[in-house]
């Protein structure tokens, strides 16, 4: 039932937002994160003991079940889910949005599609839920986001929508492939998965994993990001790249590996040679942006493609540091996007040639930066580090053709990682003075939001263990 | 057979209602409530195939014998009707979304012309010939039932007399119907000649694959092309975006839905019973149409400049996924599929035409800025929208969702169903033009007249409806 919650809170005080007029809906929003928050953490602090799970009817005809299973993996991402919802919303009390109550309306029902995409386990469910956390996010791009928003949301709308029709397709054919009338329950699943002939296997593979590659974005899929990146509004791009991209690794984890295993088997030197590719090229193109923005959007690409390399050579080092690694990322790139808005309304732009001497001008706000930069590049003794570690570790080990030329390419990427971030504090931290439109350092809610992100960035960093025993039982269980 | 008669008994009502009243609010309103009563009588019967005859008490209690004793199926008139609970069922379903259809639009009705009370007599006739659709059992009463169904249309497209774009459509209509009408009679006489029986039932023992005569396989295709042009499948679409475009937007939504869901209904019975042994010899040429119907009706969707327009070529895509449900011959939830997708496609269909009837500019551009002005409106189109393009949680979702399972359950059609959900995705494309006309565009949407409080309730239920089909698609597929 405590599963259920997860759903229902931000589900219920979504739909209620939208009957609220002006300042209202916000503080409904953060009190709702808040509740969610708790929720959440109930849910990881049971679980070092056992999963919870919930079963329900749904679709009797169809063998559909409102089942939610809340493990290791699932709590922990949910619980990042909370964080970063919750953070968005203190950072959002100081300012000003228009139709407000269908801007937090939104935000909550996303947030329910996210909570719900975590937790099915019922095939059906998660396509469902899958859906819904799309939805509302279209509408917040196409809406609030910036001047080209339309055409762009329009096309990662499209992107990921062709990906869960395929998906569909799958999992319905793995639906066929059950015992009696049918079910679509995970454990059903997969055993109907894992029984197929290895060549319907391999092309299965690329019918469900498609989706995936898309929502991540793996290369040569993530044509749609950077533009949707740039184009939403700030709290739209943390929701898209700290949680929509989890999804996909999510859903690489729980309905892709343990369902196609000899496809996966099959097709994991190419996965794995795209992501490296992924990760060299788009650290090359961060290095030559000056849209702080778009630099970081092509940076997530390069930090996914790197989980997804480590998803695929599937032993438990490499496992479990991309459990770990997919909470910090979150962590961390919901702070680098809340420095960079705060950045764009002081100065005016975000244009890094244009801007400079932030150190003396926001001293506060340029240390915060460094920090959380810092924990992005995955310095030791920030979060960033152990996920990073561990990775690389088991991409050394993993059983891959190549391994060790794998791993050094894609290691190539925290240098070139250092390089555009390095570069950009130097630009926007230090150098000469420019014009502040607003002059003023951090305000109390800022402080606030940028308190609870660094406080884990270094917590974590110094001290993993919860973390990393939150999770140790799952990623036993997905390594092989 | 109540609802054949009482279905007949009240488009005479109808016409006898326009010679006596005057005043067009007033028949609307006995409109309403004669369909309401059909409904009624509908539910009744169908009641009768379940639990103890409500029906036999109801005639008990005006003194009239029941004749029938409740007995299902019904057989009829030496065989030529065989009622049985599937096509009472969906006979019920369709009447349900006739009395939907008169209630959101009956009262624009007499923006068209000033025989109201005719029009309404003409709808309940075409109703008459779907009931003979849905429960025929001779190929003559398919025949007759086509009959019945088409010449009121042919009628309801010409009605705006004065607009030549009207009577260019009717002229269109009847001939191009006439035309597929004799290709039909066609191919009954070459299937009598084969068989030597027009009885659906009788039919099957004398159709096998073994001893099949050229006779019987060129029966089976004539009556594909004849059924097929009453549906706008491809090749045999080409009167369709002209004569619906062309007919009076009120009654273009009840062709576009109820006629055609009937259409596909009987298409279903002959091929899946009567035909059901030799599917191999038309499963193909099936299949290859449908992919057709899609390609042309989504591609050519595209580019329509007009939303009524659009909707024309979107009901011939959406035919095209109706086709699926006559291709999965072996499936055991083919019927249900159609039943379903029948229901989802109309409700969804006549709430976006009942929102276009009260639009000025029937182009994207008349949609700009409607959800400013009219947020009510705005919120049940995307509604219906969504559910056109097969969003998770509303009908059309579940409604594609039984189409794709059972022609997946049919098997080796794989291929067809990836390029369908490819040709979904470009549906995506000019549904949520509509949507952002409507939310992400300035403009000033003008309607044509006003919207009272209870269009807007009915819409909402509408959109309701649309809903709850997606939520819980049980409720409204048979349970055999």
């Amino acid at each position: 039932m405590i599963l259920v919650l997860l759903i229902l809170i931000p589900l219920l005080t979504g739909a209620l937002s939208f009957a609220i007029k002006g300042e209202g809906a916000k503080m409904l929003a953060l009190i709702s994160t808040m509740a969610t928050l708790v929720v959440a953490s109930c849910v990881s602090g049971a679980n070092f003991s056992a999963a919870i799970t919930f079963d329900a009817a749904w679709i009797p005809a169809l063998g559909a079940r409102f089942s939610l299973l809340g493990d290791g993996m699932s709590s922990m991402l949910c619980l990042l889910t909370a964080i970063v919802m919750m953070v968005v919303m203190i950072a959002q009390i100081n300012k000003e949005t228009e139709n407000a109550g269908s801007f937090y309306g939104l935000m909550l029902l996303a947030q329910a599609g996210l909570m719900g995409v975590f937790l099915a386990s019922d095939a059906l469910l998660f396509y469902v839920f899958w859906e819904l956390a799309l939805i509302p996010v279209y509408f917040l791009c196409s809406i609030w986001g910036g001047e080209r928003r339309i055409a762009v949301t329009f096309k990662f709308f499209v992107y990921t929508f062709v990906g869960s029709l395929m998906m569909l397709s799958g999992l319905i054919f793995l639906y066929l492939k059950t015992p009696g009338t049918g079910s679509y329950a995970w454990a059903d699943i997969v055993h109907a998965g894992s029984s197929l002939p290895a060549d319907q296997q391999q092309w299965l593979f690329w019918l469900i994993f498609i989706a995936f590659a898309i929502k991540m974005p793996i290369f040569p899929f993530h044509t749609w990001q950077p533009d949707a990146y740039e184009q939403s509004p700030t709290p739209v791009t943390i929701v898209l790249s700290a949680l929509m991209v989890k999804m996909g690794l999510f859903a690489v984890l729980r309905w892709l590996m343990p369902v196609v295993p000899m496809g996966v088997t099959y097709w994991t030197d190419t996965v794995v040679v795209l992501c490296v590719i992924g990760i060299v090229y788009a650290s090359c193109l961060a290095i030559v942006q000056t849209d702080i923005k778009r630099l970081i959007a092509y940076s997530s690409i390069a930090h996914m493609g790197l989980m997804c390399a480590a998803a695929f050579v599937h032993n438990s080092v490499g496992m479990h540091g991309l459990i770990v690694q997919m909470f910090n990322h979150g962590i961390n790139i919901t702070g680098m996007w809340l420095i960079v808005s705060m950045i764009e309304h002081r100065w005016g732009t975000r244009d890094m040639t244009k801007l400079g001497g932030m150190a003396s001008s926001a001293p506060q706000m340029a240390i915060a930066l460094v920090i959380i930069a810092l924990g992005n590049v995955a310095l030791p003794l920030t979060n960033g580090f152990i996920g990073e570690f561990m990775m690389f570790n088991g991409l050394f080990q993993g059983m891959i053709s190549n391994h060790t030329v794998i791993t050094v390419l894609a290691g190539l990427g925290i240098i070139l990682g250092a390089v555009y971030t390095l570069n950009m504090i130097q630009k926007t931290a230090y150098g000469e003075k420019t014009p502040m439109v607003i002059a003023a350092d951090l305000s109390i809610n800022e402080y606030l939001g940028l308190a609870v992100i660094i406080s884990l960035i270094i917590f974590l960093g110094v001290y993993p263990k919860p973390l990393l025993d939150l999770t140790a039982g799952v990623a036993q269980v997905m390594a092989r | 057979m109540t609802a054949i008669i009482a279905t007949t008994v009240f488009g005479i009502i109808m016409m006898f209602t326009g010679l006596f009243v005057s005043d067009k609010k007033t028949v609307t309103s006995i409109a309403a409530v004669l369909i309401l009563a059909l409904l009624g009588i509908n539910i009744l019967e169908l009641n009768d195939a379940t639990g103890p005859g409500l029906r036999s008490a109801t005639l008990g209690l005006l003194g009239v014998a029941d004749t029938t004793n409740g007995q299902f199926p019904q057989v009829l008139f030496n065989n030529m009707l065989r009622i049985d609970k599937l096509s009472m069922w969906f006979g019920t379903m369709m009447t349900a979304c006739t009395a939907l259809y008169i209630l959101l639009i009956g009262k624009e009705f007499k923006k068209v012309g000033t025989h109201v009370a005719e029009y309404f007599a003409l709808i309940f006739f075409i109703l008459c010939g779907l009931y003979l659709l849905t429960s025929y059992n001779s190929l003559l009463m398919l025949f007759i039932g086509i009959e019945i169904m088409s010449i009121p249309q042919y009628i309801l497209a010409g009605s705006d007399k004065r607009n030549l774009k009207s009577s260019e459509a009717s002229l269109k209509y009847f001939l191009m119907g006439a035309f597929s009408t004799g290709i039909m009679l066609m191919g009954i006489t070459l299937l009598y000649g084969a068989a030597r029986t027009f009885n659906v039932a009788e039919m099957i023992p004398m159709l096998h694959s073994e001893t099949l005569s050229p006779l019987a396989i060129a029966g089976v295709v004539f009556i594909i092309i004849a059924l097929g042009f009453k549906v706008s499948a491809a090749p045999m679409h080409m009167w369709t975006p002209d004569v619906y475009d062309g007919t009076p937007t009120p009654f273009t939504a009840f062709m576009a839905t109820i006629v055609k869901a009937g259409v596909f209904f009987a298409f279903l019975r002959l091929f899946h019973i009567s035909f059901g042994n030799i599917s191999s010899h038309w499963l193909m040429l099936i299949a290859v149409v449908t992919a057709a119907t899609l390609l042309v009706g989504n591609v050519t969707a595209v580019f329509q400049q007009s939303v009524k327009r659009m909707l024309a070529y979107s009901s011939i895509a959406q035919a095209g996924f109706m086709l699926f449900a006559v291709a999965a011959v072996n499936s055991s939830i083919a019927w249900n599929a159609i039943i379903l997708y029948g229901v989802a496609y109309s409700v969804a269909t006549i709430g976006v035409f009942a929102v276009l009837v009260k639009m000025k500019d029937y182009t994207y551009d008349g949609f700009n800025g409607l959800a400013k002005k009219h947020p009510v409106l705005a919120f049940v189109t995307t509604i219906f929208l969504f559910s056109l393009a097969g969003i998770p949680l509303t009908g059309g979702f579940m409604a594609k969702y039984y189409v794709l399972l059972a022609v997946m359950q049919q098997g080796n059609l794989m291929w067809l169903v990836i390029f369908a959900l490819l040709m979904a995705a470009i549906s995506v494309y000019y549904y949520f033009r509509v949507i952002a006309a409507m939310y992400f565009k300035q403009g000033e949407a003008e309607l044509s007249s006003e919207v009272t409080s209870t269009d807007k309730i009915l819409l909402i239920a509408t959109a309701a409806i649309v809903i709850l089909i997606g939520v819980m698609p049980d409720l409204f597929v048979l349970h055999m």
